[in-house]
């Protein structure tokens, strides 16, 4: 089984016409609907959709709290290497990009693990490029060794491994999976992935499916918005995660919207994707899909995430740093792209708390 | 008119069961708690942070309170185990709501996993109470597992939707001994009454108080619902007709 499959269906819509086609009733009709079919997810994506922002929005909020209360989980990235053999355009880890790489060792690990927990962050993402042999899995297995002691939730966002691999690192501790599509336009992903292993479309497309297979918790994907239609990738991102929680129920499936970043190549986005676009992305997610978790990170600016918190979002990064041994040298080496949100935890949990939102900092215990 | 309900040798005079998951913060949480006069009170063991003295939610549950733990996020009846082990391991009494949730998408309870889990921490004396959705076999079953009480959903959990259950938790009720609590789904405080006159034994209410625009009034209306309901099943509601009786009755020629 693979969403594949459905993909190459998708792929015979004719998109153009069909948001087109949309009219202001279609909406009202969605609208006044408790169960969103793909046709009326497709709706809600749509130009016409654009009228009904605020009443998407009062439907989304309503179903959020019904769902997940007043509650928002926050989590930091923990970089560990970045090291990497694909070349993505838009990436500064990028194997073209010369910069002197560099990997954690144990000690530096324990010593960003303290200061992420002293922040209170009890939930934890592991990034790394895409490199087999530096983000290995014996690497990753020591790596959670240390880490256990100070997390209760460790996921992964690495290169994409097989089953067996999740399978070894789901009962080292592992609990959820990070992997984004980047675009499922087949034709932009070649044209952007121009080296290793990356560039196999179908291998990436599964790597979820892989790892609900092997039991991770959580999943999580994405377009990253900007490189293809908005519209269309939302669509295809929601139908995917549709895909993978019929197939797995055991899995919580999750949606990120990341916009693409300034980084180090000079790789400028295909399509401009406005605020008014992802909120609208958002809202249609969350209306198509009402218990899945959405996650927003500090790609954005305070000011939007500030607005975005009672829209359906349920998961939010603070203080991250996307640099390697970023938390102990906060000026060191590359980032993998600019953040925009440079607020403390502190500082979030504050805000959230001012908006009538718990921040959750714990919401798992670890039992392996 | 004496009337407690008695689980795991607690003797509980409020029949109002709380949640503590979805409220804005703590202390309203603990506010609310207050007002429903709710003496059982349960908390997911994934959401304690026994490492942070501020963030750690045991903290600010009051004290005179029966603290029972769940497995939330548990997927089969090990990971329940496991979970329940832990809390009680953490100090957290021997009191365990037991939750098996492999469906993501409904968030339903496995009945089979669920029995699997009641009889082996009834065995290692732990106070059980499991989530399940309302079938009389296997509730049967969890009570020959060692269950202390039995709670059925009224309906899909945060859904308020009321007690869409009805007749099988009315069957429930009128077959297990052991107490049943209806839990999941209750909407509103009427809700909780109407399943407090079926004759349940207590509810669990958590989202239509936590998400309420007033949460501590929604904790006193619950609480208000929930003895009104009881004392009306204690007195002994009358049968309902279904059509009014005529005053001349078709018989009467009969003397």
């Amino acid at each position: 089984m693979s969403f594949y499959t459905k993909l190459k269906e998708i792929n015979t819509l004719s998109f153009d016409e069909l948001f087109e086609n949309v009219t202001n009733r279609d909406v009202e009709k969605v609208l006044k609907k408790d169960r969103l079919s793909e046709q009326d997810f497709m709706t809600l994506l749509s130009p016409a959709a654009e009228n009904y922002l605020e009443e998407m929005a009062q439907k989304s909020h309503e179903i959020t709290t019904q769902h997940f209360g007043k509650t928002m989980q926050l989590f930091l990235p923990l970089y560990l290497s970045d090291y990497c053999v694909n070349t993505c355009k838009y990436c500064s880890f990028s194997v073209d990009n010369d910069f002197p790489r560099r990997r954690l060792s144990m000690e530096e690990i324990e010593q960003e693990a303290k200061i992420i927990a002293d922040m209170g962050i009890k939930h934890i993402i592991l990034l790394s490029g895409e490199s087999r042999m530096h983000s290995s899995n014996a690497y990753l297995k020591e790596s959670l060794k240390v880490l256990k002691k100070y997390f209760s939730s460790i996921g992964l966002e690495i290169q994409p491994l097989d089953t067996e691999e999740y399978q070894e690192l789901v009962d080292h501790g592992i609990d959820g999976l990070t992997v984004y599509q980047e675009v499922y336009n087949e034709e932009i992903y070649a044209g952007i992935h121009t080296k290793g292993p990356k560039r196999d479309f179908k291998y990436r497309l599964d790597t979820p499916e892989r790892g609900a297979f092997a039991g991770m918790r959580s999943v999580n994907i994405a377009a990253l918005l900007g490189l293809d239609d908005w519209r269309k990738e939302s669509f295809i991102t929601g139908l995917h995660a549709a895909y993978l929680q019929d197939n797995y129920l055991e899995t919580e499936v999750g949606v990120s919207f990341p916009r693409i970043r300034p980084n180090a190549g000079d790789f400028q986005p295909k399509v401009d994707v406005t605020d008014k676009n992802l909120v609208q992305a958002l809202l249609a997610s969350r209306l198509f899909l009402p218990r899945s978790g959405i996650t927003i990170s500090t790609r954005e600016t305070p000011e939007f995430r500030d607005q975005l918190i009672p829209l359906g979002v349920t998961k939010m990064s603070a203080a991250s740093s996307t640099v390697v041994g970023g938390y102990t040298e906060p000026d060191a080496t590359q980032s993998q792209f600019e953040i925009s949100d440079e607020r403390s935890v502190k500082e979030v949990k504050e805000l959230l708390l001012a908006k009538g939102y718990q921040p959750v900092m714990k919401d798992w215990h670890i039992l392996s | 008119m004496k009337d407690s309900l008695v689980i795991g040798g607690v003797e509980l005079s409020s029949r109002l069961f709380i949640g503590t998951g979805k409220y804005a913060d703590h202390h309203q949480m603990k506010e609310a708690i207050t007002t429903s006069e709710s003496q059982v009170v349960t908390v997911a063991l994934r959401r304690v942070d026994m490492d942070s003295e501020a963030d750690n939610i045991v903290n600010d549950i009051p004290d005179h309170v029966t603290l029972m733990p769940n497995t939330s996020g548990a997927r089969t009846a090990d990971e329940a185990i496991r979970i329940a082990r832990l809390a009680k391991a953490s100090g957290m009494g021997n009191w365990i709501k037991i939750e098996v949730i492999s469906d993501s998408k409904y968030l339903l309870p496995d009945n089979q996993e669920t029995v699997k889990a009641t009889e082996v921490l009834a065995k290692e004396g732990f106070i059980v109470l499991p989530y399940m959705s309302p079938d009389l076999m296997a509730a049967k079953q969890m009570e020959q597992a060692g269950a202390s009480a039995i709670m059925p959903l009224g309906a899909p959990i945060g859904s308020n939707k009321g007690i869409r259950m009805k007749e099988m938790i009315q069957i429930m009720i009128d077959e297990i001994k052991v107490p049943i609590v209806v839990d999941a789904g209750i909407g509103k405080p009427s809700e909780a009454a109407e399943a407090m006159e079926m004759g349940a034994d207590a509810v669990l209410v958590n989202t239509a108080i936590a998400t309420a625009d007033d949460p501590i009034n929604m904790a006193h209306a619950f609480n208000l619902a929930v003895r009104s309901g009881r004392l009306g099943y204690l007195s002994g509601l009358g049968p309902i007709s279904k059509k009014a009786h005529a005053s001349s009755p078709l018989t009467g020629f009969l003397g």
